[in-house]
């Protein structure tokens, strides 16, 4: 006998529980899956802090993505209560023990005056751009939105830089600064594949910014051309969420770490000589930083740079892009970085070999006794290259907040 | 026998190979080997007072001996020793 919709809500109420709005904010976080079943237009305006989405038409085939466990406490919501019931019904039909729907919907939680998030909607524009983000579960919007409001900071914009900035801008960091105070030499273009040959002689961080604006005209470049030295470089990387470090001076890497663990701010560190390269990330006081790794800098003959020892291009190109990679994972907090790890690579025999990093607990920047020295205003005095400025403890950065352990 | 990892900075030092084969049963009888066979390498790894210079470090299967027992850490045959100096080229 055919039922009329009265008689298909009577059936649904009957079988299924509801929960009021007050029920559902008073539970544990993580005591249940809270499912916002309604269109996405109408998740754009809003939703329950920590729901998921799937929409009722895709009820079937996509909530086993977000409710595996089919003994879980789910609990479904749409705008006023009624397309939840009948989605309640869909899980129990597919073995789901413990649904419930949410009396009301949306409109009795907002009502009532609880709290819920808005998603960053993306223009239809960025949403076509970054299409293949989107895709991914590990980004999406929310990603997406979070590396458009990220802010990355690239030192150098030569060997290492050139392949990490234009992926950075690819990807859509909104925000990239620059440091070089270099112009750009023909010598240069066997590698720095952000310059051309007609820009020869035209300052680095504007051709570059140039390159990254045609790539992507959405991202803000910052130009910082002068020389990071210890009287700059709290100017310079203030503000910034992670750094990339491509410099070809053991001075301006020592300058860099000490100030970048003062301020909390992650290092995604790389160097390159000729066949070979290293690379790890340096996370103030979750991981080694860099003067636990090398105490002290090498003499200048055993630690050439690349204008004297050369480099196979292909060699900062490799380990740049690695550097973008860390970079993008310190930013969307996903993953594991390298912290506390350093890759080698061999281009002649195309190995990479991972050795572990420890910090030192007698480092002279990032050890507590360095810490509570900093900050009790007499900061230990550091050496040979390195400086005797007392870089201010301002732990802006996202130290404390990259590993999964700590988003945890 | 220990294999020991010369990076490229060095191996100008040991006539271009990039991997020695050398006996000893510490860091330290590795290192002194390897100094005894390239004579030129001493002043590159080792401080007047031979320890390690600071600036080189050494792996044993990827852990750093500074957090085993430093020189005095024991290899044995199967061991992989890397030396590794700070590169600073971008």
């Amino acid at each position: 006998m055919p039922k009329s919709y009265a008689d298909l809500l009577k059936e649904a109420r009957s079988q299924i529980r509801e929960v009021s709005p007050q029920e559902v904010d008073s539970l544990a976080p993580g005591a249940a899956v809270v499912v916002d079943v309604r269109e996405a237009s109408e998740w754009e305006q809003g939703y329950l802090p920590g729901a998921s989405h799937v929409s009722k038409s895709y009820i079937e085939q996509q909530i086993e993505g977000v409710a595996p466990d089919r003994s879980a406490q789910v609990i479904l919501y749409c705008a006023g209560g009624v397309r939840s019931l009948f989605a309640a019904q869909t899980l129990t039909d597919m073995g789901y023990t413990d649904v419930a729907s949410m009396s009301g919907g949306f409109q009795a939680w907002k009502s009532a005056g609880l709290p819920f998030e808005t998603p960053v909607v993306l223009s239809a524009e960025q949403k076509q751009r970054y299409s293949r983000h989107l895709l991914i579960p590990e980004v999406g919007s929310a990603g997406q939105a979070k590396l458009l409001g990220s802010r990355a900071l690239l030192i150098g914009a030569g060997g290492l830089g050139s392949p990490a900035a234009l992926y950075l801008a690819a990807a859509g960091v909104g925000t990239i600064g620059l440091v070089d105070f270099d112009v750009v030499d023909v010598s240069n273009l066997q590698r720095q594949i952000i310059h051309t040959t007609d820009r020869v002689g035209e300052r680095k961080v504007e051709s570059a910014r140039r390159s990254i604006n045609a790539l992507n005209p959405e991202v803000k470049v910052v130009e910082h051309e002068e020389m990071l030295v210890a009287s700059n470089v709290e100017r310079i990387i203030a503000g910034y969420d992670v750094i990339l470090d491509g410099t070809d001076t053991f001075e301006t890497r020592y300058i860099l770490n000490d100030a970048a663990v003062a301020a909390g701010i992650p290092v995604v560190h790389a160097s390159v000589f000729r066949f070979e390269g290293q690379l790890t990330t340096f996370v103030p006081y979750e991981g080694p930083c860099y003067r636990c790794l090398y105490p002290t800098p090498p003499p200048p003959e055993l630690a050439p740079g690349c204008s004297v020892a050369g480099v196979l291009g292909v060699v900062p190109g490799i380990l740049g892009l690695l550097q973008a990679n860390e970079g993008l994972k310190v930013l969307l907090g996903i993953g594991n970085t390298l912290s506390g790890r350093l890759l080698l690579f061999d281009a002649l025999e195309t190995e990479f070999t991972e050795l572990k990093l420890r910090r030192d607990p007698e480092c002279p920047v990032c050890s507590d006794a360095a810490v509570a020295a900093r900050e009790a205003g007499h900061p230990i005095t550091v050496d040979s290259v390195g400086n005797d400025v007392p870089f201010a403890m301002t732990m802006s950065g996202l130290a404390g907040v990259v590993s999964p352990e700590a988003r945890a | 026998m220990t294999t020991v990892f010369i990076p490229a900075v060095l191996r100008p030092n040991v006539g271009g190979a990039k991997s020695l084969e050398l006996d000893g049963s510490s860091i330290r009888a590795v290192v002194d080997a390897l100094v005894e066979q390239h004579p030129s390498l001493g002043g590159q790894l080792l401080t007047e007072d031979g320890d390690l210079n600071r600036f080189v470090n050494v792996y044993v299967n990827g852990q750093d001996v500074r957090y085993l027992e430093g020189l005095e850490t024991k290899v044995s045959a199967s061991d992989e020793v890397r030396l590794l100096p700070a590169m600073a080229g971008g």
